[in-house]
């Protein structure tokens, strides 16, 4: 089974790209499922149930997201290997800037979008850093100038990363993202795989379901802001 | 240059005189929070002053800035070198909707336009989706796409990262927040163009020319009408898009002077494929392609004849301009605003 990672800012169109590219891998119905790993809400289930595709959703809840990925990814991989999946893709929502659910040897996939403003690309970090292929969706919407604008502050991030442009409405594109996807390596599990980057660093009090403000609640991993404490 | 040669620059080279050789390095530094260093030291030696936990948050330790900033360093003046030059391409037709085959070879040339009419539907946009993706017979249409005659290498294909088409159409519009200017100059910083003023001002006319009503060089490019979006865009993909190849969906009626936009395309040695509705811009081409039900059934020379109705057609888009501009200011039509020759 082939195991693809996606991740992407909030309707970035990864459910779009990830829906269009299963059509251009024409594979027959049911061989290719999703794993959703979103924190709180999600529909995306209704629109892969609509196009039959087999798919789960895991929600972090009051997990970080990431945590709850790297613990769960192992599991999405045994259900599909189970349904006899040839691939799964996991859909990643919900992050925060500091994430990056990508393991080594596993095909990452960036989706980010024009509309999201130009330094976008600077702010996303790891998710951005160490992905194998950035996708961009929602080039119909802006300008060519913007769209090389945009690519070329992906590149300054991630230089080694191929760049794509897809229509997530249209699927224009998508195929080509197939064409990669069909080259990925075939695995069987994720045991003793490493990730790419470390996990946000935890734990605090407040990780662990503290809500008082003040020094005094504060416990564990603490990172404190220096402020500039000239008078006016 | 290859990678160990930038280590070793970035390693003994004070980091001002680097920032002045690679004008991008300014950006590396300045997303791993790397701003206002001390000119006159080497990037090895700033790095020895920065806290390690500033830059485990970015994944790196004190060597693997500098490898990885020598690595953005290498990319980059790679990409410097790799400017696409095309002499031809090549589309190879294969079957319609129903199945039916579609008779089609045609190449083109740079400094040559094509238009491409038929019904909606019919498959307009397709062939340009077959050429943005240079196809290979693994489209729905199963047409296949040659640069220079021959089929591109796979590797080129998917590398590119869009930089063989550009593409303009109706529904694309600015979104960032910048004035023309700074508009102009961030597109040409990312082509690395070295001298962007003269570049940016030349742009900034030629916009000014295609559009029907003046804008400045300080007005926010998402204030711009729709005709002074349609036109800087123009003007720019033209002077400041390094793409060889551009395709245009039906861009009409966007309140610009169309037939000068073709010929600052055509001037600037671009090969021009266009969907259109616009008798003006269909026969401007030199070629016209007609799609029926998604195969291509004709490929028509503009002729002599067709040529010299150009200018009366222009009449007519002039007085429907004159009756638009009417009707947009509040005034009654009369019989007065309809040219004699519509009589006949
Ligand atoms: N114009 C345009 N809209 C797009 C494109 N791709 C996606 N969209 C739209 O963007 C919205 C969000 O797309 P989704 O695919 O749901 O995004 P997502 O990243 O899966 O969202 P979450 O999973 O909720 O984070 C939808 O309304 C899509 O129709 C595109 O290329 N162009
Ligand atoms: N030769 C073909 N075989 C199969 N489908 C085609 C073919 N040509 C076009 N199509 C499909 O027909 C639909 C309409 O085409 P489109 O290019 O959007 O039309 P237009 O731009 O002329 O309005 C699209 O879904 C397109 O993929
Ligand atoms: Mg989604
Ligand atoms: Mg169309």
């Amino acid at each position: 089974m082939k195991l693809i990672t996606v991740a992407g800012p909030p309707s970035s169109g990864k459910t779009s790209v990830i829906l269009k590219t299963i059509a251009a891998l024409g594979l027959p119905p049911g061989s290719v499922g999703v794993v959703k790993f979103d924190s709180l809400t999600s529909f995306d289930h209704q629109r892969y149930d609509e196009q039959k595709i087999p798919n789960q959703t895991a929600f972090a809840g009051k997990i970080c997201p990431d945590h709850h990925f790297v613990s769960n990814v192992e599991g999405a991989v045994e259900w599909g290997m189970k349904k006899g999946l040839s691939v799964l893709v996991t859909e990643s929502a919900g992050l925060c800037n500091r994430c990056s659910p990508y393991v080594n040897g596993i095909l990452s996939v960036c989706v980010i979008d024009n509309l999201s403003g130009i330094n976008t690309p600077r702010k996303i970090g790891p998710m951005l850093k160490y992905a194998d292929i950035v996708v961009v969706t929602k080039g119909d919407v802006v300008s060519q100038a913007e769209r090389e604008v945009f690519a070329f502050n992906i590149r300054e991030v991630n230089a080694s990363a191929t760049v794509l442009f897809v229509n997530g409405i249209t699927g224009q594109g998508a195929f080509m993202l197939a064409r990669h996807w069909q080259d990925t390596l075939d695995i069987r599990t994720l045991r003793d795989r490493k990730l790419r980057f470390t996990m946000p660093a935890a734990i605090c009090s407040y990780c662990t379901g503290e809500t008082l403000i003040g020094e005094m609640y504060q416990m564990g991993m603490v990172k404190r802001m220096e402020f500039d404490d000239e008078s006016p | 240059m290859k990678a160990p040669d930038y280590v070793a620059e970035v390693s003994s080279v004070p980091i001002g005189d680097i920032l002045r050789r690679y004008p991008l390095a300014v950006d590396y530094l300045a997303n791993i929070r790397l701003v206002g260093v001390d000119e006159t030291k080497t990037l090895p030696e700033i790095l020895e002053n920065v806290d390690e936990d500033m830059l485990e948050e970015f994944g790196l330790d004190r060597e693997e800035v500098i490898f990885h900033f020598s690595a953005f360093l290498e990319a980059f003046s790679r990409m410097e070198e790799s400017i696409e030059t095309i002499s031809s391409i090549t589309i190879l037709g294969w079957r319609d909707k129903a199945g039916r085959p579609e008779m089609l070879e045609l190449t083109v040339t740079p400094g040559e336009v094509v238009s491409i009419v038929g019904p909606t539907g019919s498959g307009k946009s397709r062939l340009l989706e077959d050429i943005e993706c240079l196809a290979q017979r693994d489209t729905p249409t199963a047409r296949q796409i040659l640069i220079n005659g021959s089929v591109p290498d796979l590797d080129k294909r998917f590398s590119t990262g869009g930089k063989l088409v550009a593409q303009l159409s109706q529904n694309m519009n600015f979104v960032m927040d910048l004035t023309v200017q700074e508009f102009l100059e961030m597109h040409a910083k990312s082509r690395m163009i070295p001298d962007s003023a003269a570049v940016v001002e030349k742009c900034f006319a030629v916009a000014n020319s295609l559009a029907g009503e003046k804008f400045t060089l300080d007005t926010k490019v998402t204030q711009l009408s729709g005709g002074q979006s349609r036109s800087l865009m123009i003007a720019d993909t033209a002077l400041l898009s390094s793409s060889p190849i551009i395709l245009i969906d039906e861009l009409e009626n966007a309140g610009i002077d169309r037939r000068e936009a073709i010929e600052i395309l055509v001037g600037n040695e671009k090969i021009v494929l266009m969907s259109t509705h616009d008798p003006l811009l269909a026969l401007r081409a030199d070629k016209r392609i007609v799609i029926r039900n998604g195969g291509v059934t004709k490929v028509i020379e503009t002729t002599a004849e067709e040529e010299q109705t150009l200018h009366k057609i222009e009449a007519i888009d002039s007085a429907l301009l004159v009756i638009r501009n009417q009707l947009r200011r509040g005034e009654i039509v009369t019989e007065e605003s309809i040219p004699e020759f519509q009589e006949r």
